[in-house]
């Protein structure tokens, strides 16, 4: 069981008030991501539910029990750490055994339970080393191991992946996804990378200064972004928000269409524009044309088999049917 | 040519160094060779360097005269138990500054550190009173008491140094595998800090072993340490020069020796964080 529920929490440090009073729900076995930008208050909330920081106002249950007023060490959940926090003169059996000799635990289970935890993060032949001689990858995975063993209600993530190299990045990601499928645990990870929060979430939550844009699924935030900030945030590259006479011309203050949804042409279309520098992936091409109708220059995407050189004249045409019209308070519309 | 000039500069650092060395190690060599001599060649003018007649009768007359065992034993018990019993109540102070820290922490810090620029001659008499009181005076528990005070804002300062480095992060992570105050400080912060306690602990058994203010004025016979062992050899009626240099050999002979065998420690210990 893992139900966490947060009830008109704030959070202020000296006269700042880095949280306004925010409401939220996480179901028991969710995998829920926190993403935002730096300074949003993702980490901070985190630490609230942790019990790492004291709540200024409001309450937080875990299971239907208050556990507003209750020490870390008592809340039945495990944390993960940015800097993975290990233990560096204990062994890596000695760090993952550390929860189970808290708890009191007899030694034949606690061996039992680090062979088995060893074992799931093919950690086995590592058990006898130090922290210091082990990689990044191989920190995280011990990290993860010490929060496993406990078998908590909830895990934590600080932004665990941010310390380690893009391919093992990506690699991480699939053995923590894959790690919640398996033990169907409440998890609740921190990122400011919408990439990760898109590719791991069952349900995403959008803050910015301290404040709630949106809750959803990846694909519901993807499709349906409920103002301007979610809708430029989630996705890559981002979505094209445009003003203007042409946000206009769909009763809009601000118009946005993503990349992925802007045909590109040669001869005919929309908006006229100038190609500037194009990025090739190879399976895509990124195009940023300048058009006169807009301020700033737009992101499309194209086939990888398209070039165009750069200063080529082009039309664009948005897709209407993924176009998000957005009003003066950047709410959406319609 | 910049060869030349790097290797010329190592010489002359070099130089440099072992000139300063000798210069500060002078007094102990000079008082070490006065211990060998006979009272007349302790004496003599011109100083005799290494040319006289080497006798150990200095160092018998002394340990017939004096109980050194005692002095020593009387020092061991004071310079430890004064830099254990600080260390104990300092591991608490320095972890609530270095990771619970308050507005007035920086103060707290700065006033225990203006508490050793007092004269300690200026609270000599109160001390002396409430000795008499408690009963404390010429007890080794009263000196381990004065020396732990006295040493105590340097032992805080050296751990809130050391406890500053450690992040903190690794204790959060300690509260959150469930251990409590006590499981935290007793099996990650002390553990991680050992380098620095060790030479916390080191630094106050040579500062407490050398206090010789507290030690001559509140100790008469039993409780005496080797700095009183000294301080009888330095008579106004005669001089006694070799004796007094064979009775300081003894007394800093042993922490002469802990200094040497720990130089490494200490030092890196001393100059941990200044780099970082």
């Amino acid at each position: 069981m893992g139900q966490i529920q947060l009830n008109q929490v704030t959070k202020s440090f000296g006269d700042v008030q880095v949280i306004p009073p925010l409401d939220l729900t996480i179901e028991d076995g969710e995998f829920t991501v926190f993403v935002g930008p730096s300074g949003c208050g993702k980490s901070t909330l985190l630490r609230l539910i942790a019990g790492l920081e004291d709540v200024s106002s409001g309450m937080i249950s875990i299971d239907g029990a208050d556990q507003t007023m209750t020490p870390p060490a008592k809340r039945g959940l495990a944390m993960v750490f940015q800097s993975y926090a290990l233990y560096p003169h204990m062994s890596v059996r000695k760090n993952i055994a550390f929860p189970l000799r808290m708890a009191k635990m007899d030694q034949a289970e606690i061996d039992r339970r680090v062979e088995g935890a060893a074992s799931v993060l093919n950690l086995a032949d590592y058990l006898d080393r130090r922290p210091g001689q082990l990689s990044g990858g191989q920190r995280q995975r011990v990290a993860i191991g010490r929060a496993i063993v406990r078998e908590p209600a909830a895990f934590l993530f600080d932004e665990p992946l941010s310390n380690l190299d893009a391919a093992l990045r990506v690699g991480m990601r699939l053995e923590i996804s894959e790690l919640h499928k398996r033990l169907t645990t409440t998890m609740i990870y921190v990122t400011h990378d919408q990439v990760e929060a898109m590719t791991m979430a069952d349900k995403i939550v959008v803050l910015h200064a301290g404040v709630i844009e949106q809750v959803g699924s990846p694909l519901e935030l993807y499709r349906n972004p409920r103002n301007t900030f979610v809708a430029g945030f989630i996705g890559s590259p981002k979505m094209n928000l445009l003003e203007g006479p042409e946000a206009q011309k769909f009763n809009a203050k601000t118009i946005g269409i993503r990349p992925e949804h802007i045909g590109i042409s040669a001869d005919a279309g929309d908006w006229e524009g100038v190609v500037g520098v194009s990025e090739h992936l190879g399976s895509d091409t990124f195009f940023h044309v300048k058009c006169d109708a807009f301020e700033h220059p737009l992101t499309v995407r194209a086939s990888g088999e398209l070039t165009m050189s750069y200063g080529a004249k082009v039309f664009l045409t948005p897709d209407q049917a993924h176009l998000h019209r957005f009003d003066d308070q950047g709410l959406r519309l319609g | 040519m910049a060869r030349a000039v790097t290797q010329q500069r190592k010489i002359i650092n070099t130089a440099a160094a072992w000139g300063i060395g000798l210069l500060i190690f002078f007094p102990i060599l000079w008082t070490i060779l006065t211990s060998f001599k006979t009272e007349a060649q302790a004496i003599a003018d011109p100083p005799i360097f290494l040319g006289f007649d080497w006798t150990l009768e200095n160092y018998s007359v002394v340990m017939e005269r004096s109980n050194y065992a005692r002095f020593l034993w009387n020092s061991i018990i004071i310079a430890g138990g004064s830099t254990v019993l600080g260390i104990i109540i300092a591991v608490p102070a320095a972890w609530s500054m270095a990771f619970v820290p308050s507005k007035r922490t920086k103060d707290i810090l700065m006033w225990m550190l203006s508490t050793k620029m007092l004269p300690a001659v200026g609270v000599l008499y109160p001390i002396y009173l409430l000795f008499i009181q408690l009963g404390l005076l010429d007890t080794k528990l009263g000196l381990v008491i004065v020396l732990m005070l006295i040493n105590l804002p340097i032992i805080v300062w050296m751990l809130y140094t050391y406890f500053k480095e450690i992040p903190g992060e690794i204790l959060e992570a300690a509260r959150m595998d469930g251990a409590t105050l006590k499981d935290e400080v007793l099996y990650v912060l002390t553990p991680m800090a050992i380098p620095g306690i060790a030479s916390t602990l080191l630094l106050n058994v040579i500062l407490a072993w050398n206090e010789a203010f507290w030690t001559l004025n509140l100790t008469a016979a039993k409780a005496a340490p080797l700095t009183a062992f000294i301080a009888s050899y330095s008579s106004p009626e005669g001089l006694f020069y070799a004796k007094l240099s064979a009775a300081s050999t003894m007394a800093i002979a042993p922490i002469l020796i802990l200094g040497w065998f720990s130089q490494k420690q200490l030092v890196s210990g001393l100059t941990f964080g200044a780099v970082k």
